[in-house]
């Protein structure tokens, strides 16, 4: 008799936890990546929208107006910032994407309305000249910050962390510190460059509230403040923020993406976008501030779905990065040039992934050229074909977002509310404050209604 | 000369002045009165004028200044001419936590004591302190210059990058990865120089130079994260 071969994997000691073990045993380092969590995490898929029924009546898909203008930064800019959608494009430094790829977004959020965001690095020429709406992050390395370009922007965001990394600096490697990205940033080429986690200039509210001012005394008052927090203590957070003066706040969640951060950041520390959105929700209602203060959540957003369920739960608009990437052919096997199409299969390979799996953005050799400074690599991307790309993703998501609404019998997209949605799972009841489907009940609130 | 008196002004009616007002009319010379330890005073200058703050200013005086001229006869808060691109900022008393942080260019001289972390993330700024500075100083400094006329802190030139720190007095400890390295003639001249611009009276012999050892600029397998 043949003997049975058993396989019984450990649920603790699973093979991606051995390959951790091995890994870490074998480089004494701990792992760097690109993108953003990949564990399951409770989400937006976890609510479903109610529609229009008996009670509420539709409205026509094609026929009947539905409006998606969207205006940010309506407490103290004398210019607040006007979009035709609630969606934006999520801050991503020139340096750990290539000059082609920071144009093509541009020239996409330009033609789509929206707006753009510069990164960790300072704002390159060519994003301002193709971005009609550009935001500038104030970041804590302030890498390239200067006061033309602030003056040159048309928002400014004042970053205090990401969802990636809430508490953690940044890192570009010296694979894609070229001359024009260290000499942009002050450094020397090729230097491994840690950014720091704290701004240089000030710490805590108080600090933050001043810091707010002089930025708008620089540029006269004129454009909106946004703070970026990255998604942990959220509720306290936006509660400061708003003390501080800011006009717009944007929460970042744990499904946020980054360029290169520890993996052990991306995957364990801070909180899903879900249960980020309510907390911030529910600091500005509790300050009355709701609409006064405008909120963009970010982090794993990918689909019109998202956007509607977002804005149901009181998001004035989203930003997306990840979902961008990926709409420029992140992760595809092909790269197209000349409208054909290549294959991108061996340099996945030479980066151990493949298609599906890539997540090797802090290599500075992305197989087809969108997280890069390597000068062939980068020509895989042609702006015009990103822009193009980038173009039509954003129209999808926008007319997924306006056929959700109508169902639900709103003429304006941010007339979605929290009522309009249920729960499929407990923990997105409870995260979201969501009843669950068929029932009233929201774990923690019994006896409360909604 | 212009006077401008802030217990009869706001700071955004003085800063519009500044910002507005003083290329416009070409003026070159402009005193503020009763600055009372005022934030944000002078931030965001783009003129070559010559600014006179009579008293103590706040957090941030002279932020991101290009071109102007700035003299605080006074003590000032934290980040004084933070991120400054160009132009000149000269404290007569004492500055508080990260004076200069993030300079790009210009000169900064402090001719009292400066607190913690200054010229932390310096990307080009000159620094001249009179007296000494703080723990972390010059924390993750890329470039330019930092002249201590005293001593230094704890800590000092954690994480540099290519700025170089000259200290006269004693230092506490170097931050991690920063060494002190012997002088060389063009050390000298560049402190002689640096002490001539900030009209301090101190023997360029008499000061020691610290730069990276440049072991974190690539990461490193065995340095185990715990530098
Ligand atoms: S394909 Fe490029 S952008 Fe996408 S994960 Fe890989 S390296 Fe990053």
């Amino acid at each position: 008799m043949s003997k049975r071969l058993v396989l019984e994997e450990s649920a603790s000691f699973n093979r991606k936890v051995i390959e951790y073990i091995h890994r870490a045993s074998a480089t004494g380092l701990y792992e760097i990546r690109g993108m953003g969590a990949k564990r399951s995490l409770p989400s937006f898929d976890d609510l479903v929208f109610l529609a229009a029924s008996a009670s509420r009546y539709p409205l026509e898909g094609y026929r009947e107006k539905c409006v998606t203008k969207t205006v940010l930064g309506t407490r103290f800019a004398k210019k607040p910032i006007e979009l035709d959608i609630p969606i934006t494009i999520a801050g991503m430094s020139f340096g750990a994407l290539s000059a082609n790829v920071k144009e093509a977004l541009g020239r996409a959020a330009t033609e789509m309305g929206t707006s753009t965001t510069t990164g960790d690095g300072g704002m390159t020429p060519e994003e301002r000249l193709s971005s009609k709406t550009l935001v500038y992050q104030c970041l804590p390395s302030r890498y390239g910050f200067n006061p033309d370009d602030l003056r040159k922007a048309d928002a400014i965001e004042l970053v205090i962390g990401q969802g990636a990394k809430p508490g953690g600096g940044g890192m570009l490697l010296g694979q894609k510190v070229s001359e024009r990205v260290a000499k942009m940033r002050t450094l020397p080429v090729g230097v491994d460059q840690r950014s720091a986690c704290r701004h240089p200039d000030w710490t805590g509210p108080d600090d933050l509230a001043i810091k707010i001012q002089e930025l708008r005394e620089i540029t006269e008052w004129e454009k909106p403040v946004y703070v970026k927090i990255g998604a942990t203590r959220t509720f306290n957070d936006v509660k400061l923020a708003v003390h501080a003066g800011a006009d717009v706040i944007v929460v970042d969640g744990m499904q946020g993406g980054t360029a290169a951060t520890q993996t052990v950041f991306i995957e364990h520390v801070g909180i899903p976008t879900l249960a980020a959105l309510r907390q911030a929700v529910d600091a500005l209602e509790d300050m009355n501030m709701r609409g006064k203060v405008q909120l963009i959540i970010s982090g794993g957003i990918r689909t019109g779905a998202d956007v509607a369920k977002a804005l149901a739960m009181g998001a004035d608009a989203v930003a997306i990065g990840q979902g961008i990437l990926y709409s420029l052919g992140c992760n595809s096997p092909t790269y197209v040039q000349n409208g054909e199409h290549f294959s991108a299969e061996a340099e996945y390979a030479t980066l151990n992934t493949a298609p599906g799996y890539c997540h090797h953005c802090h290599t500075g050799k992305c197989p087809v050229g969108i997280t890069t400074q390597d000068e062939l690599l980068e020509q895989r991307l042609d702006p015009a074909v990103g822009a193009k790309r980038v173009k039509n993703y954003l129209k999808t998501l926008n007319m997924e977002l306006t056929t959700v609404a109508r169902a639900c019998g709103k003429s304006n997209v941010h007339h979605l509310e929290r009522e309009d949605l249920v729960a499929l799972t407990v923990e997105a009841a409870a995260m979201a404050r969501i009843p669950l489907a068929g029932t009233d009940w929201i774990p923690g609130m019994e006896g409360r209604r909604f | 000369m212009e006077s401008l008196d802030l217990r009869k002004i706001s700071v955004r009616e003085l800063n519009r002045f500044l910002h507005q007002e003083v290329p416009a009319r070409n003026i070159r010379a402009i005193e503020i009165l009763n600055p009372d330890g005022k934030h944000n005073l002078a931030c965001g200058m783009d003129a070559p004028v010559k600014i006179d703050i009579r008293g103590h200013g706040g957090y941030y005086v002279g932020g991101m200044n290009k071109q102007a001229e700035i003299t605080v006869h006074g003590n000032v808060g934290w980040g004084v001419a933070e991120n400054m691109m160009s132009g000149c900022v000269r404290v007569k008393g004492f500055a508080s936590e990260s004076a200069g942080a993030s300079g790009h260019g210009g000169t900064l001289i402090i001719e009292g004591d400066a607190s913690l972390r200054c010229g932390i993330s310096m990307k080009g700024i000159d620094i001249v302190v009179g007296g000494s500075v703080g723990n972390f100083s010059c924390f993750m400094a890329q470039a330019g210059r930092l002249v201590v006329c005293g001593d230094a802190g704890d800590g000092l030139g954690d994480s540099l990058y290519e700025a170089v720190i000259y200290v006269r007095g004693k230092i506490k400890s170097l931050g991690a990865d920063a060494r002190e390295e012997p002088m060389t003639e063009a050390d000298y001249a560049a402190v002689k120089e640096l002490l001539d611009r900030a009209g301090f009276d101190c023997d360029p012999k008499e000061f020691k130079r610290v730069a990276s050892a440049k072991t974190l600029y690539n990461w490193n397998a065995d340095a185990n994260q715990e530098y």
